[in-house]
């Protein structure tokens, strides 16, 4: 049986937010499924009372003194943006009109 | 007159601070190296002529006023595009950021260039640094200067390239699961990744930030020690940097290269290696392991069970994390905008620009990490990945109790002709299968060239146990001293 449908990765990309082809849809899928398949195998581990490690350096609350830095200039940020206008960057509406 | 290109970067440096020969150049036969082969190499995304001559410039002053510079002042070095570099393009091998000029510099940059280091240009590479052949970048690949038919490793491929075609003495890389190793091991070069937390990460753009290092490429051992102790070191603005000395790195290599390996103790992967690696890696790493052994070192093999599972769990892993990671590349703040037409809403513009913006690789694995992180799958994937990296930590620290270094083939095969794994994305995540252990765990691991099968490189990985840097450092000059380095056919 497939790790891995057709439909389900549809949806995965709509959630990653990739407007995927249907060409892609096809090729992936595919490919998803024997990766999955492969990587499925850490499950014959057996693991139930190891902890998880989420990172491999022991360091905890790393904070640094609560002192106020210079940040970039604003317009040195927004130089780099696809579009910026009165100091901001500009993006496509987010609300319906009527909302 | 020599060829400056192919000196080293420590007698570079030394000749530099000699007064020997002007950092200025050392900079020009490199740039006209690169002029030269880079049409064909293709190890390069951006050169920075101008720059590089200006920094040069600066380092001939600094000494012409009698200013102290370090080891390495004056010599050039190229720079892997996942690092933010002040001034100049940083692609990440990526069509979604072509264009973007960052304004801030990494810190592994800061470094670099408070060292008097010269920054040559941004080296091609996988895009987002996943990938084993630079097949993935969106510029094109680069190629083997060993074969130009062949692939130069991955992700760092250029980065190595342009180490192994003598267009820069050094570079750095980035090593999340081998791209520093692997391209080393395959192009015959020396490739080491620090231990997790000993370099910077600040202005890497990320991938899997819980595996990321950045570190030296170089065609000596010696060389990347002096770069390691360049850009290694606490860094306030990385909270996941340890806050630590440096191991000596250099002094290290300056020991092994003397060739005595008494006592050192030297274990052999039983899991890596094997029926795993290709008959001609595996007798180049017998052969290297021989001739430690000859120098004194105690070879004993060692098991680490957990290890087999090492790359399912890493495929899980570093997918989640970039899942989450390349969610900053949304049209917004930088880069590629597509379909903003004035009549699409911010999602759909969202979508379209990601959809536009990365290539195949990237689009697999962010949905693959997507999945593994979903509700219902959670614990069964990245959960249980999560634990086994546990399990192989474990494994690392038992093994370090009877050896001082873990030892196996950097990689299973030599490097492979173009299109050849491309087709089945799980083929070319075997390239990872020796390397990936390191990263889970976080200690540092080194590839020195150990020889050659069927005309192509083939490199001994050394592991050493967390903030133990040095070790590897030892035992890769150690057997430097007896392989000596890898030249390339004239290209």
């Amino acid at each position: 049986m497939a790790a891995i449908s057709r439909e389900e990765v549809a949806h995965l990309a709509h959630l990653a937010r990739l407007a995927v082809t249907e060409q892609e849809l096809d090729t992936f899928a595919g490919q998803l499924d024997v990766i999955l398949q492969a990587v499925a195998r850490v499950g014959e581990v057996a693991a139930e009372d190891i902890l998880p490690t989420s990172h491999a350096v022991p360091l905890t609350n790393v904070l640094r003194d609560d002192v106020v830095r210079p940040g970039l200039p604003r317009e040195q940020v927004l130089a780099g943006a696809p579009d910026a206008a009165q100091g901001r960057f500009r993006v496509p509406r987010i609300l319906d009109e009527e909302a | 007159m020599t060829d400056l290109t192919r000196l080293t970067a420590a007698e570079l440096g030394r000749r530099v601070g000699a007064g020997e020969v002007s950092a200025e150049e050392v900079t020009r036969a490199h740039l006209d190296r690169i002029a030269a082969v880079d049409p064909r190499v293709h190890a390069f995304l951006h050169v920075d002529a101008e720059g590089a001559l200006a920094a040069a410039r600066a380092v001939d002053a600094r000494r012409a006023a009698g200013g102290a510079l370090g080891p390495l002042a004056g010599v050039p070095v190229a720079v892997k595009d996942v690092l933010v570099t002040c001034g100049s393009p940083t692609t990440c091998g990526s069509k979604i950021l072509e264009g973007w000029v960052p304004p801030y510099d990494a810190t592994i940059v800061e470094r670099l260039r408070a060292a008097g280091l010269v920054m040559l240009g941004k080296t091609n590479m996988d895009e987002f640094a996943m990938g084993s052949s630079t097949e993935y970048s969106a510029y094109g690949p680069s190629c083997n200067p060993w074969d130009l038919g062949r692939i130069p490793g991955g992700s760092g491929g250029g980065s190595a390239a342009a180490v192994a075609a003598y267009e820069a003495p050094l570079a750095i890389g980035t090593d999340t699961g081998g791209s520093i190793r692997q391209p080393g091991a395959v192009t015959g070069t020396v490739g080491a990744k620090p231990t997790y937390g000993g370099t910077s990460r600040y202005g890497l753009v990320a991938f899997s930030s819980s595996l990321d290092t950045p570190g030296p490429c170089a065609r000596t051992v010696l060389d990347a020690a002096l770069l390691h102790a360049v850009i290694a070191g606490h860094d306030p603005r990385d909270s996941t940097s340890i806050p630590a000395p440096v191991p000596d790195v250099v002094g290290a290599a300056r020991r092994g290269a003397g060739g005595d390996l008494a006592g050192v103790r030297l274990g052999l992967v039983t899991e890596l290696g094997g029926d795993g690696a290709e008959p001609g890696v595996a007798a180049a790493v017998r052969e290297a392991l021989e001739a430690l052994a000859k120098l004194g070192a105690d070879v004993v093999e060692v098991s680490c069970p957990h290890f087999e599972y090492a790359l399912p769990a890493y495929y899980l892993i570093a997918p989640s994390e970039c899942s989450s990671n390349l969610a900053r590349f949304d049209g917004v703040r930088y880069g590629l905008r597509t379909g903003d037409d004035g009549t699409r809403s911010l999602e759909e513009v969202m979508s379209l620009t990601r959809e536009a913006g990365f290539g195949p690789e990237v689009k697999r694995r962010i949905i693959l990490g997507t999945y593994a992180l979903s509700a219902g799958y959670y614990d069964a994937y990245y959960g249980q990945a999560q634990k086994v990296r546990t399990l192989i930590t474990r494994d690392f620290a038992a093994a370090f109790e009877s050896v001082d270094v873990l030892v196996s083939p950097t990689t299973p095969f030599v490097a492979f002709p173009f299109g050849s794994r491309t087709s089945d994305p799980y083929q070319m995540y075997l390239a990872d299968l020796f390397t990936i252990p390191s990263n889970l765990y976080g200690g540092p691991a080194i590839s020195v060239p150990c020889g050659l099968s069927e005309g192509l490189p083939v490199g001994l990985q050394v592991m050493a146990p967390t903030m133990a840097d040095d070790r590897m450092y030892q035992v890769g000059a150690a057997l430097e001293s007896v392989v000596g380095t890898l030249t390339p056919p004239a290209l």
